[in-house]
């Protein structure tokens, strides 16, 4: 990390992170560090079987374990509705939510059945073995490929079926000089954080107050969502986000867990406590990315798209959880990325089957595409031997084609891309990594055999979700800022991204401002940290609340210096003159005194130096970039080995690079684990296969080497007033697909790899398919 | 992941240690090494011993010694032990190699080189290590104590000749002759992990010619075995690839692989191939 400077601007600068003093003295509070007097701890009772009628349950013997306070099971929380959809109920989907308990049914190893309240977490532990469960099992299904079933009488195991597209993709298949269509497969994996989910329910009698302590994301939805199940009212339920082990978009959703300790905590006028163990995290925590594509592209004589079809599977797991049909929905219209597609048609079938329940996780829907669409390209590059590169060059979209709007959705909004040059910003990283040596030096050891090659792929991301977002900023006497947002801190450096942002607007120094997050008490509304969106829109509203609280403070400034605004400026708290000529000056902590609500001076102004800001937006930004790996594959083993990968990305403007670059390497490794290593792999009876850490394999620290980034800033957004664009989600979104070319590269095997991960023993057996041995 | 309740015993002598076992052995008493194996098993209540020995407090079993050409292994002798040579010559680098196989770091520190033999996992290096060696162990109960050689140990996955009450009071490894090679490979998909494969090959060279060859496979079968078809592939050759691929091919066709859901019984015996060859290339440089 670069020194910091010690003055403004602050933006652009990769300054301290505000949040790591307390981290890194073992200060934090996480979810298990958050107790209360007289607490309970919460165990659930899961099912293992894959798929069954529930015929009994006994807990009579947990019952009477000392120590034990009650145990619950679907009856007891008969009331409850199934946990609902995060926008609200969606007719079509509500028969498939998530009921807290499990009722009458058992859909994936790891459904809740049983919930036990006990004095102790062991107690409670030795509870849940106690309880007797008789399950009539029925058969599993577990690929959704497979003819749906019945979910329940009436409905489908087929709970939608997803359609997106535009053009006459029919005449073009029709008239096309060439067809190449591919069939490829996303594995199951998802987020795993290192801190697992866990949640503390606290019902404040004395005010009447239901407080959920815990999971960071999304607080004020999963306000909204807790009151709408619960029938209270929104202001009576409190939620606040705790320091956070790794978000990912899997935690901090709204789960069966995180109601019931707020259901009980009511209940019994005790605190009651839950925390995850890792185990249960693996089985019952989102899934994610599971996805057949059968797709074909149209392609004239010079490798032009002219129509792209999709028909894809979607793998839900056993119900459809908060995010309802988000991740199914956003893949058909994100698919196309940096190309032009003149005519589209994705058919998605959105199905259940008997595996932990789905949903986003980072990059949902884009680490899915980007695998397929940049398969499917260099097929067409294959097919046609064209140039892989070439082939990209005569399809990628060109900047003076921005904006570039697309009649395709992605989470409720209609894609735009703002701004951007997809093949500068790739001839920018060639030149970066050397690409004609690279690729001299490469051929040079394929042609004394060594399977070493070259993976090159791009992507479109999407970042900055909308509508809006608002933030309340206030000086206090002293001169100290608080920023009060409805964003949400997963670990990203928000707070030191809000600052960096306040303190320039503000002339402070960013160390000079706390900002609050999560916290549905501090402010009613908030729209969380996820889709790369809390630097867009909440760093855009903090912003324009700066703004005016600092128009609001020159004009204080200017009267009691005797003087007009615009001959002011703020400089290290210090409201002085802006020619820089020697005068009087004065403190924002004084200014702040002087707008008290008992000040004389106050006249017709608000009271306090305060100001709210909103920004809002019809669109969201558009990122992209271009990853490239160099990998050597060992023949004998099928292990891959990653020698080098480089990523450009171009972010319109970062805050804070060094933060960038960490969300762009922490992604990396996050991407290369579905590229290799993780998968929820499952029996043919619909046992999960990785349930612990032995089994899930996570890349660690000797199996991720360090990317090469470049971060450019050549393409700000027009859509926002500091030009920012997202940077969750860059590192992971194309790694799997630029794994899979370089490994088709080193094998010399076009289109080998058509599925994730590339585990050593698929892909010793696509080389002793394809080669003699 | 909270294990279920136990009694905890800390003795402070063997003699107290196997007099507490032959106690509690019949309500699944345990001996708790290491714990890198014991206390997550526990965890996921997959063990639910009534009583745990510990015998981390037990100062006899702290001993690493060489004594009669052999390099005898004290019960509580850590992995990390064998980060450096233990003794000179090629057997403390041997062990030097092999135990950089295990785990990670922090794991080492805890792990004892006898609670790997104890634990039995089929791709256990130094279950590995003993069987390709030939050594033994020394077993001690009430009853009293019997030296057991390493064919006779392993019974397959996770099971021993070790009878409940017998605390594994060390194991005994042949010091290598000066001039014996030996080379260790394994396969696994991340750094630390249990192999899918390992080989441990050891030759020495008369003459030009390989005059005594021990090639053993852990991680493939239920239990570490010598491959004697690759042993006498070896005899009398010359060291170099020919010969070195001709065992490995040898060991392919001699090996009866396990197969679970994940990992099929063709790819382990592919990976033999590769390990064996690759275990023998170390050894001759
Ligand atoms: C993440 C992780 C990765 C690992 N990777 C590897 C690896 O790659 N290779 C590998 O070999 N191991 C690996 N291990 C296991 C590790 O090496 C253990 O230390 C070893 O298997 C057991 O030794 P321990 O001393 O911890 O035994 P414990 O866990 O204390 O005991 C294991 C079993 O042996 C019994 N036992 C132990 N000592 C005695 C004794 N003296 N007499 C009688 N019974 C005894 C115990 O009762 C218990 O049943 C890994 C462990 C972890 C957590």
């Amino acid at each position: 990390m670069n020194s910091p400077m010690q003055t403004q601007p602050w933006i652009g600068q990769s300054v301290e992170r505000l949040e790591d003093p307390p981290l890194v003295a073992g200060r934090g509070a996480y979810a298990g560090d958050i107790n209360f007097p007289h607490q309970l701890h919460m165990r659930i009772a899961r099912s293992g079987h894959a798929h069954g009628r529930i015929v009994s349950i006994d807990a009579s013997l947990a019952r009477a374990l000392p120590g034990v306070f009650a145990v619950w099971t679907a009856e007891d929380v008969a009331e409850v509705p199934p946990v609902d959809f995060r926008e609200g109920s969606i007719p079509a989907l509500d028969p498939y939510r998530q009921p807290v308990l499990a009722k009458g049914y058992v859909r994936y190893v790891g459904d809740p059945i049983a919930a036990v309240f006990a004095s102790d977490p062991y107690v409670a532990e030795d509870a849940a073995d106690l309880i007797a469960v008789e399950i009539e099992e029925l058969p599993p299904l577990l690929d959704a490929r497979a003819a749906p079933g019945e979910f329940a009488p009436g409905h489908s195991t087929e709970a939608a079926l997803i359609r997106q597209g535009y053009g006459d993709v029919d005449a073009a298949f029709r008239t096309a000089a060439h067809i190449v269509e591919v069939e490829l497969a996303i594995g199951r994996h998802s987020g795993v954080p290192l801190e697992t989910r866990g949640a503390i329910g606290r019902y404040d009698a004395s005010r009447g107050i239901l407080e959920l302590h815990g999971a960071a994301k999304v607080p004020h939805r999963n306000q909204e969502l807790l009151a709408r199940m619960l029938r209270l009212p929104p202001s009576s339920i409190h939620v606040h986000e705790s320091h956070v082990g790794g978000g990912f978009g899997i935690r901090g959703e709204l789960y069966p867990e995180d109601v019931l300790v707020c259901v009980a905590a009511k209940k019994f006028n005790r605190p009651v406590k839950w925390i995850e163990d890792r185990r249960e995290h693996l089985i019952a925590a989102n899934h994610s990315r599971q996805q057949l594509h059968k797709i074909r592209a149209a392609v004239d004589k010079d490798g032009v798209i002219l129509a792209i079809d999709d028909v894809y599977f979607h793998d839900q797991g056993a119900y459809v959880r908060t995010h309802a049909a988000r991740v199914v929905h956003m893949t058909a219209g994100i698919l196309p990325g940096p190309y032009r597609v003149p005519a589209y048609r994705a058919t998605g079938h959105f199905r259940l089957t008997n595996k932990t329940p789905a949903a986003t996780y980072r990059a949902p829907g884009r680490y899915e595409t980007t695998f397929v669409r940049e398969r499917l390209v260099d097929a067409i590059a294959q097919n046609l031997s064209i140039d892989r590169i070439e082939i990209r060059r005569r399809n990628c979209i060109g900047p003076t084609e921005m904006p570039y709007p697309r009649p395709l959705e992605a989470l409720g909004e209609e894609i735009h891309y703002d701004s951007g040059d997809y093949i500068g910003l790739l001839d920018k990283l060639f030149a970066k990594i050397g690409w004609n040596e690279l690729n001299a030096a490469v051929k040079a050891r394929k042609a004394k055999g060594e399977p070493v090659g070259i993976g090159i792929e791009m992507f479109v991301e999407k970042s900055g979700l909308g509508p809006i977002d608002g933030v309340k900023i206030s000086i206090d006497t002293s001169g100290f800022v608080e920023v009060v947002t409805g964003g949400a801190s997963i670990g990203q450096g928000f707070e030191t991204v809000m600052a960096q942002v306040a303190a320039d607007a503000l002339g402070v120094d960013y160390r000079r401002c706390r900002v609050i997050h999560g916290q549905t008490d501090r402010i009613p509304f908030g729209i969380g940290a996820h889709a790369s969106r809390a630097t867009v829109m909440t760093a855009s509203a903090t912003h324009i609340a700066a703004l005016k609280l600092r128009a609001k403070a020159l004009d204080m400034a200017a009267q009691l210096l005797q003087t007009t605004p615009d001959a002011l400026d703020i400089a290290d708290g210090e409201v002085v003159r802006k020619d820089g000529k020697p005068g009087p000056s004065i403190s924002l902590g004084k200014i702040a005194q002087n707008l008290a609500p008992t000040s004389q001076l106050l006249g017709e102004r608000e009271p306090g130096l305060s100001a709210e800001g909103w920004f809002r937006t019809e669109h969201q930004v558009y990122p992209y970039g271009s990853h490239v790996a160099v990998v050597r594959v060992d023949r004998e083993t099928g292990g891959v080995i990653i020698e080098r990968y480089c990523i450009a990305y171009d972010i319109g403007r970062a805050i804070n690079p060094a933060l960038v670059h960490g969300q762009i390497v922490g992604g990396f490794a996050q991407g290369l684990g579905g590229a290799l290593l993780e998968e929820f792999t499952y029996s043919e009876r619909g046992d999960p296969l990785a349930v612990t850490f032995a089994d899930y394999l996570l890349p660690a620290l000797r199996e991720t080497p360090r990317p090469e980034v470049l971060l450019r800033e050549d393409y700000t957004s027009p859509l926002n007033p500091l030009g920012i664009k997202g940077a969750g989600e860059s590192g992971i979104t194309a790694v799997g697909a630029t794994i899979a070319s370089a490994i088709d590269d080193a094998i010399g095997i076009p289109g080998a790899v058509r599925e994730l991960p590339v585990t050593p023993q698929r892909l010793k057996q696509i080389l002793d398919r394809r080669a003699p041995r | 992941m909270k294990p279920a309740a136990f009694r905890y015993h800390a003795p402070k002598t063997v003699d107290e240690a196997v007099a507490t076992l032959a106690e509690v052995a019949a309500e699944d008493g345990r001996v708790l090494a290491g714990g890198q194996s014991l206390v997550p098993t526990m965890a996921f209540r997959l063990a639910k011993p009534a009583h745990l020995v510990d015998i981390n407090g037990v100062e006899a079993l702290k001993r690493l010694t060489v004594a009669d050409g052999r390099l005898v292994i004290g019960a509580c002798v850590r992995h990390a032990a064998f980060h450096r040579p233990v003794c000179p010559g090629p057997l403390g680098k041997l062990l030097s190699d092999v135990v950089r196989h295990i785990a990670h770091h922090p794991i080492r520190n805890r792990g004892t080189f006898c609670g790997s033999l104890a634990h039995a996992d089929p791709a256990s290096e130094w279950c590995l290590v003993l069987t390709a060696l030939d050594g033994e162990v020394l077993a001690k109960s009430a009853r009293g104590e019997r030296v057991i050689a390493a064919r006779d140990f392993f019974k397959g996955i996770m099971t021993t000749a070790l009878r409940d009450d017998e605390l594994l009071v060390e194991a005994r490894l042949p010091i290598l002759a000066a001039d014996m090679r030996c080379g260790f490979y394994e396969f696994n998909r991340r750094a630390g992990d249990f192999a899918l494969a390992a080989a441990l090959a050891c030759y020495r060279v008369a003459s030009g010619t390989i005059a005594e060859a021990r090639v053993a496979l852990g991680g493939v079968e239920v239990s570490p075995r010598r491959i004697a078809e690759a042993e006498r592939a070896l005899f009398g050759a010359e060291p170099g690839d020919k010969a070195f691929r001709a065992a490995a091919e040898t060991a392919m066709a001699a090996v009866d692989p396990m197969e679970d859901a994940i990992t099929s019984a063709d790819y382990r015996r592919d990976l033999v191939l590769a390990v064996t060859r690759r275990a023998l290339e170390r050894a001759s440089v």
